[in-house]
C-alpha cells in the first residue's frame, strides 16, 4: 500500500498504516514498550508515562500509547533518557502506593532494578479499606490513579457515573459524591471497575475475604448483616 | 445534614440550564455567593439541571481551591506565602492575622466567622506581602483594626506602572479605568473598525507579518496560531481570552483589565473575525474578582454599543463574549486544562495533540490568546506591522511587560521595547535593589522559570538572547532576591507551590511535586539525606522529560537551574 | 490471590451470553472477570454476571437427593421447605422410586398424563436429552419452558410472517443502526451489556432513539422521542406509524413488491389507524406518533428492539405482528444494522427452544404433527414407526390449567417455578396440589419444588460441560468449573440415568440411546437433526461461539439473517385490530398493573435470592407516580396493600417518576409478595402467553406489620 508510513523504531525499520500509535507499531514488531495505565479497551489518558520513548527531534519524551506515527521517525525505546524516567516513575510509585497486588507493575520493578526504598522518609497514600457494599471493597493504599475504573464507570463502557476524583496533585483519590457509599451512589455494581483495576485496589468482596484469612466455607455462612458489617443501613 | 433553602438558587439555575454542562462552574460559583459554600442539595440541584452526574459535580468542586463543600468562615482572607510575599513578610502576617482571629473573632460564635487561607500567588506581586479580603485586595493590613479587616475596609493598592514606552500600558497609566467613552477618544476601536473593512485573511498577513508570539510563554506565533484555526474547517469555532494569571510573580494581565479593559477586548474581537469566530470566552483567575467586575462592565458597554453581538459595526460580524472566572487553579492556565474547565470538568490537560486549532475547546477548533497578546493587536491592526516592527529587535518584534517584584526598590510593572538589558529594567526603572544590597539572583519566568545572577546583568531582554543564556522569558516575569535572602526558603516555597498547584494526572508531576517538596524541606532544615542531591535531579529531570503538560515539565526547573548554580547549597548541609 | 485455575464459560444469567472467566482457588469460585476481546461483551458484566454466582455455595442449596416423608395425595398435596419434612436418599433409590412412579402413572393413563417442564436456565444438551425422554419414553408432546411465559407472541408471531423465530441480528450491530426503536424493554436492567451498546451506539456513533414504553426507563434519557404509551396499547401506536408511513409514501416500494405479501390487505387495514385514533386508545400525543413513523422511515438502517413489554398481553401476537409490519414496510430488514430484533430473556431461552423444550416441535422447529418429520424422528430415535405421538403438546399454562383426573397427573420440573412466574398464582398453587406425582430437578427447594414428591439435586452451570445458545443465535461453551457440589448431578447424566431405568420398566426393545460419554456426543446427535446446528461442534466453539445457521461444518455461521429471502419465501403483512387488554381498569380496580424484572434478580428469584445479590435488592417494591401516591396519601417508604381479583399481597411502595400515573410496576421475585398472585391468567389466542403486563388492581395504605418479612436494607442511590 502506497500510503504506509515508514519509521525506524531501535534501529529497525518499520511500515505501518497512518494513525497506527507508536505502541502499536513496536508491538508489530516485537517490540514491548511497558505500559501501566493504558488499556487496549479504554481511552488511553498517557498519565502513567512508563511508555514514553525518545523521539529524535521532539523536546521532551514521548508517550507512545497514544503519540502517532509519521513518516521518517526515529524512535528509541530503550535509550538512558528513557530508562532514567522510567525508572525514577517506577521508584515514585513504589515509594507512594502499595503494589503488593500488582504483578505486571512489580515485574517491571524487577526489569528496570527498581531500589523501591529510593525514596526514603516520602509520603505515602494510605487511606485505610472501605468496605461498603456487599459487593467489591475499595482499597486505596493501592490505587496509582490509572482512571481505568472512572473511565469504564463513565463513557468507556457503563455510563453510570458513580465515581470521580476527590482532591487533586499527590492528595488525589477516587471519590464518590459528598463521599457517600457506594450503594448510595448510581452504582450499578457491573464491576466493570474492578474488572480494570490492575492494582487490586478494588476486589470482589469474596476475594478480598478470602485473602483475609476467612475460608470459604465462612464466607458463605456469613449473614446479611455481617456482609455489610461496615455499611450504613436505612 | 443542614437544610437549606434552593430558593435563591432556582432561578439562577434556570438561566445556566441550557448550557448544560459549560455552566457548571458558574453555577456552583453561583450557590457558593448564595450560601457562603457549595451545600450538597445545592451540588444536587445544579447536577439534576444541568444534566451532570453527581459524581462529575463532586469532582469538579473538589478540584477548584476556592470551591468549597464545607461551610467555611463568611469573611475568607487569603495570604499569599510564595516567595515574593514571603520575603516581604508574608508569614508574619499570616501568624498575625490567625493571632488576631483567635482574639476578636473565634470566642464569639461557635461556627468561625471567618476563614483564612494561604494562598498560592495573588497576582499582586508588587504589594507583597498580598493579602485579599473576600477577594478585596489589601495593603499594609497591620494598620487597621479587626472590624475594619474582615469587612475588607482598608487601602487598596495603587501600582507602579513604568517603563521605556506606553503603547500596551498608555491608558493604564491613567489612575483610573478607561471606560468605553474614553477608550474610543483614545482612538479605541478604530483597529475593529479597520479590521471589518479587511478579508480575515488580511487581518491574518498583517499579524503574522508583525511577528508578534504569544505572550503567555509558550511564545508561539500568534499569526499562524490563528490561520491554523482559520483554516480550520470545522464549526463552530471559538476565541478564548486566557487571562488565568496564575504565574508566581506575575500580574501583568491583571494590570491590564483592571485599567484598560476595552484594550482586551478589541484584540478579542479581531481575533474572532480573523478566524471566523462567533463565540468566545475570557477567562479570568477566580482570585481577579474586582478584575472581572471590571471586565464585566466593559463587555456591558460593548454590547450596549454594538461592539459585541450581532451584526457588529453595522457589519455581517456577529459575535458573542462570554467571562468566566476561574476557582482557584493555576493548571487552568494551561489551555486545554482551561477548555476542560470552561467545559465543566476538572481542570486537567488534555494529551496534545490534537492542538487547539483543530480540536480546541468543545473539540472544535479554538485561537486561545493570552491577554497581553491580544493586547497588542489593535496597534499593529491600527499601525500596521511595519511600524511595529520598528519596535523591539529583528526576531523580537514589539513592546513587552515586565513584572518586577521582590527585593527592588520600584516592585511594579514596566513597559519596555524587546532589546533593553536587564540592567536597565533593575537598575534604570525598577530602582535596582531595596535597601542598597546587592543582587544575588533574579527568578525569570517565574515558579516555573530559572534563575540568573549578577552575571546575566546585561543580558538583552530578547527570546534569542534569554535562550542563548538559558533563562526563561516566559510570561515576563523577574524576581529578585537580594544577597540576604536564603535560597533554600525561596526553592522550598517554589516546590511547595507546585506540589499544591499538581492537578495529579500525570504520574511524573503528582509524585514529584510531592517528592521534590519532601527533598527541599529537608534542605531547608538543613537535614538532607545521603542521595537526594541524586534524587533531587532523578525526580526533576523526570518531571521535566516526561510530564504531560508544561507544568510538570517546568516544575523542576528553578530547582535545577539553583542547583547548577549553588551546588554547595545541596552538598553543605548532606548529614553523613 | 493466584488462581488455582482460570475457566472460560457463559454467564447463566440473560440471553446476552457474556463469555466469563471464572477464577478458581480451591474449588471456591472467588472472582469473575471478562475476557475483553469478547464479541458478545467486550470484557463488559452487569451485577449478576460479576457478583452474582455464590448461589452455588449457599448454605440452602440441595445437594442430596430427597424424598418426601410424607406420602403427598391430589388434592392433599403441600408445600415442605424444610429438610425436615424430606428423607435424604441415595441417587439409586430416588431414581428408582421416581422410574417407578412415573412408569405407573404413565401406563395407568396414557401420554396424555404425563408432562415436563424443561428448563431456559439448562444448557441445550440437557434440553435436548428431557425432551427426547418425555417424546420418546410417554409419547408425550406435554413439553414446554418458560418461553411460553416471555417470548411466545413475538415467537409465533415472527413465525407466521417470517418464518423465523430468532433475532434476525446481532446485538451489537446496534452500532450500525441510525435510529432504532426500543420498545417494551427495560434494557439497561434486563439485558444491561446490550444497554451499554446502544447507549455507545447514540453517543458515540450518533444512533437516535425511539423508546416507546409505558414506564419512564433508564434509556429514556437517551431517547430522541418517547412514546408512553398506556400498556396494551401498542398495536395502536405502532398501526398508526404504519398509516403515517403510508400517508406520507415513505414506505419502501422496492422492499414491499420483492420481498412481501397480502400488502393491498394490510394497506386497508390500517386505515383506520390514524394518529388521532392512536392517541384516543394509546395517550400518546399523535405528533410523536407521525415524528417517530418518519424518524423511523427515513432512517438509513431503522431496527426494532424489544423484549416482553410486547408479547406478554393477551394479544401479544398481535403486538408482535405490528412491530413486523412496520419492519416490512420499509424494508429494515435483512441488513446488517437493521432487523427486528425480540431481546430473549433466559440465558438460553433461544436454545431450549431450539433444542425442542416445545409443545408443538420436535428440535429445531420441525412441527409434531408433520408425519415425514415424525418418521425423521422415530428413525433417529429407534422409534417403532408411528410411536411418537403426532398431537401437539400442551403448554406451560396449559399443563398447570390441565392437571387433575382426567388431564395431567405427572409433572416433572427441571430448574423452573412456576409458582412463581406463572399468572394468577393462587390458581397455580390450587392446581400444584392436585398432582398425582412431581419430580423437582434443581439447586433449591423453591416454591414449586417445595410441593414436589422428589428432589433431584441437579449441579449448577459451574459444575457441567454443555452449550447456551444466546439471543444472538450463538451457541457458547459452558463448561465445568468445578467439581459437582455435595453429591450432585449434571441435569444431563440424571436424564440419561433416569431415562434407561425407565426404558427398562417399559420394556422397550429398541433403546433410543443413553449412553453418552459427553455433552458434545449429544450436540452431535442433535445437529444431525435440526439443520440449523448441523455444523456445531465444540471444538468449533472453544473461543468464539458460532451464530445459527450453522449449515455445516465448515460454514462460519450467521450474522444476520435474511439478506435473500424469509424462511417462509415472502415476508407478509398481516392486518390487525386493536384488542383492548383482557381487564382494564374500573372504579374498583383504578390501576394498571404491569410486571417484570430489576437488574439485580433474575425471575423467580431461585437463584438470585440465593445469592448476595439479594442484599442490594432485598424485599419487593412497588413502583407509583408521585401523583397517584399522593392521591393514595402514601409516601415513599410505606406499606401498601395491592389487590387484583385473584389475590392481594402486601409491600412497601417506591414513589418514582419511572411509572406514570395510573401505572404501577412490580417485580415478580419476591415470593413474600409475589406480583403473579395479582396477574391474570389470561392468554393469547395463538400463542398462549398469558397477560402479565396489564392487570387492574387497587392499592390502599398497609400496616408496616403487615408486610411479610421485612427486612434492614441498605439506601441505594440508584432507586
Amino acid at each position: 500500500m502506497t500510503n504506509q508510513i515508514t519509521l525506524t523504531i531501535d534501529e529497525k525499520e518499520i511500515l505501518v498504516p497512518p494513525g497506527t500509535t507508536i505502541l502499536k507499531a513496536a508491538q508489530s514488531v516485537g517490540i514491548n514498550i511497558p505500559t501501566i495505565c493504558y488499556h487496549d479497551y479504554c481511552t488511553a489518558n498517557a498519565l502513567c508515562r512508563i511508555c514514553v520513548v525518545e523521539v529524535e527531534g521532539a523536546r521532551t519524551l514521548v508517550p507512545a500509547c497514544v503519540a502517532q506515527v509519521s513518516n521518517n521517525m526515529r524512535v528509541r525505546t530503550n535509550s538512558e533518557r528513557v530508562i532514567r524516567a522510567r525508572r525514577t516513575i517506577l521508584e515514585m510509585l513504589a515509594s507512594s502506593v502499595d503494589l503488593s497486588d500488582a504483578p505486571d507493575i512489580l515485574a517491571m520493578l524487577q526489569e528496570y532494578q527498581v531500589d523501591t526504598n529510593r525514596f526514603p522518609e516520602a509520603e505515602e497514600r494510605k487511606p485505610s479499606v472501605i468496605d461498603d457494599n456487599p459487593m467489591y471493597i475499595r482499597d486505596y493504599a493501592k490505587c496509582i490513579l490509572c482512571w481505568r475504573c472512572v473511565q469504564v464507570c463513565a463513557t468507556d463502557a457503563q455510563y453510570t457515573f458513580a465515581i470521580n476524583f476527590s482532591g487533586r496533585g499527590y492528595e488525589t483519590q477516587i471519590g464518590t459524591f459528598y463521599d457517600k457509599p457506594i450503594p448510595e451512589t448510581t452504582c450499578v455494581f457491573c464491576g466493570q471497575c474492578v474488572g480494570v483495576c490492575p492494582t487490586g485496589a478494588l476486589k470482589p468482596k469474596k476475594q478480598w475475604l478470602l485473602e483475609q484469612g476467612l475460608p470459604p466455607a465462612e464466607i458463605v455462612q456469613l449473614t446479611r448483616f455481617n456482609r455489610s458489617a461496615n455499611s450504613r443501613c436505612r | 445534614m443542614t437544610k437549606i433553602s434552593l430558593e435563591p438558587l432556582m432561578p439562577i439555575l434556570d438561566k445556566l440550564a441550557p448550557k448544560g454542562r459549560t455552566a457548571l462552574l458558574p453555577a456552583l460559583q453561583a450557590a457558593q455567593k448564595i450560601y457562603g459554600y457549595v451545600p450538597e442539595q445545592a451540588a444536587v440541584a445544579i447536577a439534576n439541571r444541568l444534566h451532570v452526574p453527581l459524581a462529575d459535580v463532586h469532582g469538579v468542586l473538589e478540584f477548584y481551591a476556592l470551591l468549597y463543600r464545607t461551610p467555611v468562615g463568611k469573611t475568607v482572607i487569603h495570604i499569599c506565602a510564595d516567595p515574593v510575599c514571603a520575603m516581604a513578610g508574608a508569614d508574619t502576617m499570616l501568624k498575625q492575622t490567625s493571632r488576631k482571629f483567635e482574639f476578636h473573632g473565634k470566642h464569639k460564635d461557635k461556627t468561625p466567622t471567618v476563614t483564612i487561607e494561604r494562598s498560592p500567588c495573588l497576582g499582586l506581586c508588587e504589594h507583597a506581602p498580598a493579602l485579599l479580603v473576600q477577594s478585596t485586595p489589601l495593603v499594609q493590613p497591620e494598620s487597621y483594626t479587626w472590624e475594619d479587616l474582615i469587612a475588607g475596609k482598608g487601602k487598596k493598592p495603587r501600582s507602579i506602572i513604568g517603563g521605556d514606552i506606553s503603547i500596551l500600558t498608555a491608558n493604564c497609566r491613567k489612575g483610573q479605568i478607561v471606560w468605553l467613552e474614553d477608550y474610543k477618544a483614545q482612538g479605541g476601536y478604530q483597529a475593529l473598525n479597520k479590521v471589518l473593512q479587511m478579508a480575515p485573511q488580511e487581518v491574518i498577513e498583517e499579524v503574522k507579518a508583525s511577528g508578534l508570539v504569544g505572550r503567555g510563554g509558550a511564545a508561539f506565533p500568534t499569526g499562524l496560531k490563528w490561520e491554523s484555526a482559520a483554516q480550520s474547517t470545522a464549526q463552530p469555532k471559538y476565541v478564548v481570552c486566557n487571562a488565568d494569571e496564575a504565574e508566581p510573580g506575575t500580574f501583568k494581565d491583571r494590570v491590564l483589565m483592571e485599567n484598560d479593559p476595552h484594550l482586551i477586548l478589541e484584540g478579542i474581537l479581531i481575533a474572532a473575525y480573523a478566524i471566523g469566530a462567533t463565540y468566545g470566552y475570557m477567562y479570568i483567575r477566580g482570585e481577579y474578582e474586582y478584575q472581572y467586575q471590571v471586565m464585566s462592565q466593559a463587555v456591558d458597554e460593548a454590547k450596549k454599543d454594538g461592539l459585541i453581538g450581532n451584526n457588529i459595526l453595522q457589519s455581517d460580524f456577529s459575535f458573542e463574549l462570554e467571562l468566566r472566572q476561574g476557582a482557584g487553579a493555576y493548571i487552568c492556565g494551561e489551555e486545554t486544562a482551561l477548555f476542560e474547565s470552561i467545559e465543566g470538568k476538572r481542570g486537567f490537560p488534555r494529551v496534545k495533540p490534537p492542538f487547539p486549532t483543530t480540536a480546541g475547546l468543545f473539540g472544535k477548533p479554538t485561537v486561545i490568546n493570552n491577554v497581553e497578546t491580544l493586547a497588542n493587536v489593535p496597534f499593529i491592526i491600527q499601525k500596521g506591522a511595519t511600524e511595529y516592527r520598528k519596535i523591539g529587535t529583528e526576531k523580537s518584534p514589539g513592546p513587552k511587560l515586565f513584572c518586577v517584584s521582590g527585593d527592588v526598590a520600584k516592585p511594579g510593572l514596566y513597559e519596555v521595547p524587546f532589546g533593553v538589558t536587564f540592567r536597565h529594567l533593575l537598575f534604570d526603572l525598577a530602582g535596582g535593589i531595596r535597601n542598597n544590597r546587592t543582587m544575588k539572583a533574579a527568578l525569570f519566568g517565574g515558579a516555573a522559570g530559572a534563575f540568573a545572577t549578577e552575571s546575566d546583568l546585561d543580558v538583552r531582554l530578547t527570546f534569542e538572547d534569554l535562550r542563548v543564556a538559558g533563562l526563561p522569558l516566559g510570561s515576563g516575569v523577574i524576581t529578585v532576591f537580594d544577597e540576604t535572602r536564603d535560597m533554600r526558603d525561596v526553592l522550598l516555597r517554589l516546590a511547595h507551590f507546585f506540589a499544591e498547584e499538581s492537578c495529579g494526572k500525570c504520574y511524573p508531576c503528582q509524585i514529584g511535586t510531592q517528592r521534590q517538596y519532601e527533598i527541599l524541606q529537608r534542605l531547608a532544615t538543613s537535614s538532607l539525606l545521603p542521595g537526594d542531591l541524586e534524587r533531587l535531579q532523578d525526580v526533576g529531570w523526570t518531571m521535566t522529560e516526561a510530564s504531560l503538560c508544561g507544568l510538570g515539565q517546568t516544575a523542576a526547573s528553578a530547582v535545577l537551574s539553583a542547583i547548577r548554580l549553588w551546588p554547595e547549597l545541596f552538598k553543605s548541609h548532606q548529614a553523613h | 490471590m493466584q488462581p488455582d485455575h482460570v475457566t472460560l464459560t457463559t454467564c447463566p444469567y440473560c440471553g446476552v451470553g457474556c463469555n466469563l472467566e471464572l477464577h478458581v482457588r480451591n474449588n471456591f469460585i472467588y472472582r469473575v472477570t471478562s475476557p475483553f476481546d469478547s464479541v458478545v461483551n467486550h470484557g463488559n458484566l452487569c451485577v449478576k454476571g460479576r457478583f452474582g454466582y455464590d448461589f452455588i455455595y449457599s448454605p440452602k442449596r440441595v445437594t442430596t437427593p430427597l424424598i418426601r416423608k410424607d406420602q403427598q395425595k391430589p388434592g392433599r398435596r403441600h408445600q415442605a421447605f424444610g429438610l425436615d419434612q424430606w428423607r435424604e436418599v441415595s441417587w439409586e433409590e430416588a431414581l428408582e422410586f421416581t422410574a417407578n412412579r412415573l412408569t405407573e402413572i404413565y401406563q395407568r393413563h396414557g401420554s396424555h398424563a404425563m408432562s415436563v417442564y424443561c428448563c431456559a436456565k439448562a444448557t441445550n444438551e440437557d434440553n435436548y436429552l428431557l425432551q427426547k425422554m418425555f417424546r420418546t419414553l410417554f409419547r408425550t408432546n406435554n413439553i414446554d419452558h418458560c418461553t411460553r411465559l416471555c417470548h411466545a407472541g413475538s415467537v409465533v408471531a415472527l413465525q407466521m410472517a417470517i418464518g423465523s423465530s430468532a433475532m434476525s441480528n446481532t446485538a451489537a450491530e446496534v452500532i450500525h443502526n441510525d435510529v432504532f426503536i426500543l420498545t417494551g424493554s427495560n434494557v439497561t436492567e434486563n439485558h444491561p451489556i446490550i444497554a451499554l451498546q446502544m447507549k455507545a451506539a447514540i453517543e458515540k456513533y450518533g444512533a437516535k432513539l425511539i423508546v416507546v414504553d409505558p414506564r419512564r426507563i433508564e434509556m429514556v434519557n437517551y431517547a430522541t422521542l418517547w412514546l408512553a404509551q398506556k400498556p396494551g396499547t401498542d398495536v395502536a401506536v405502532f398501526s398508526a406509524m404504519a398509516h403515517v408511513i403510508l400517508k406520507e409514501g415513505l414506505h419502501n416500494r422496492k422492499f414491499i413488491e420483492e420481498r412481501t405479501e397480502n400488502f393491498e390487505e394490510f394497506v386497508a387495514s390500517m386505515e383506520k389507524f390514524t394518529p388521532e385514533y392512536a392517541e384516543h386508545i394509546s395517550g400518546v400525543d399523535r405528533q410523536l406518533i407521525i415524528q417517530a413513523a418518519r424518524m423511523y422511515a427515513q432512517a438509513k438502517n431503522g431496527a426494532i428492539y424489544w423484549a416482553l413489554g410486547i408479547p406478554e398481553h393477551s394479544h401479544g401476537t398481535d403486538n408482535a405482528l405490528s412491530l413486523i409490519n412496520l419492519a416490512l414496510l420499509t424494508g429494515h430488514i435483512g441488513r446488517l444494522g437493521t432487523g427486528l430484533n425480540p431481546l430473549r430473556g433466559q440465558n438460553n431461552v433461544q436454545g431450549a427452544s431450539d433444542s425442542g423444550a416445545m409443545p408443538w416441535h420436535y428440535p429445531g422447529y420441525q412441527p409434531v404433527d408433520d408425519e415425514q418429520i415424525a418418521q425423521k424422528f422415530e428413525k433417529a430415535w429407534n422409534i417403532e414407526p408411528g410411536g411418537l405421538n403426532r398431537k401437539r403438546g400442551l403448554t406451560t399454562t396449559e399443563i398447570i390449567g390441565s392437571i387433575g383426573p382426567n388431564g395431567v397427573r405427572a409433572l416433572y420440573i427441571m430448574g423452573e417455578n412456576p409458582m412463581m412466574s406463572e399468572p394468577n398464582l393462587n390458581h397455580t398453587r390450587h392446581q400444584m396440589e392436585q398432582l398425582e406425582f412431581l419430580v423437582a430437578q434443581d439447586l433449591f427447594i423453591n416454591e414449586s419444588g417445595a410441593f414436589a414428591d422428589v428432589f433431584l439435586p441437579a449441579t449448577s452451570w459451574a459444575e457441567k460441560d454443555g452449550t447456551f445458545t444466546n439471543t444472538d443465535r450463538r451457541v457458547q461453551r459452558v463448561r465445568q468449573t468445578i467439581p459437582p457440589i455435595g453429591q450432585s448431578r449434571p441435569d444431563w447424566e440424571i436424564i440419561c440415568d433416569l431415562a434407561k431405568r425407565i426404558e427398562k420398566r417399559l420394556n422397550r426393545p429398541y433403546t433410543a440411546y443413553w449412553d453418552y460419554t459427553h455433552p458434545s456426543e449429544v450436540m452431535e446427535e442433535m445437529g444431525r437433526l435440526v439443520p440449523d446446528y448441523a455444523g456445531i461442534r465444540y471444538e468449533r466453539i472453544e473461543k468464539v461461539g458460532l451464530q445459527t445457521p450453522v449449515w455445516d461444518v465448515n460454514h462460519p455461521g450467521t450474522t444476520y439473517l435474511f439478506s435473500e429471502d424469509f424462511p417462509r419465501g415472502r415476508g407478509k403483512f398481516h392486518p390487525l385490530e386493536y384488542k383492548p387488554s383482557a381487564e382494564m381498569p374500573d372504579e374498583v380496580y383504578p390501576f394498571i398493573l404491569t410486571t417484570g424484572r430489576v437488574l439485580e434478580h433474575w425471575h423467580g428469584g431461585t437463584l438470585t435470592r440465593n445469592s448476595w445479590l439479594d442484599d442490594l435488592y432485598p424485599e419487593a417494591l412497588i413502583e407509583i407516580n408521585f401523583l397517584d401516591a399522593q392521591k393514595l396519601g402514601i409516601e415513599n417508604g410505606n406499606a401498601v396493600r395491592v389487590s387484583s381479583r385473584r389475590g392481594t399481597i402486601v409491600l412497601r411502595c417506591k414513589v418514582t417518576e419511572k411509572t406514570t400515573p395510573g401505572v404501577v410496576f412490580i417485580p415478580f421475585h419476591f415470593a413474600e409478595a409475589a406480583a403473579n398472585i395479582l396477574t391474570n391468567d389470561v392468554i393469547d389466542p395463538q400463542a398462549k402467553i398469558p397477560e402479565y403486563k396489564v392487570s387492574a388492581v387497587q392499592i390502599s395504605p398497609a400496616q408496616e406489620g403487615e408486610i411479610y418479612k421485612p427486612v434492614l436494607s441498605q439506601k441505594r442511590g440508584r432507586y
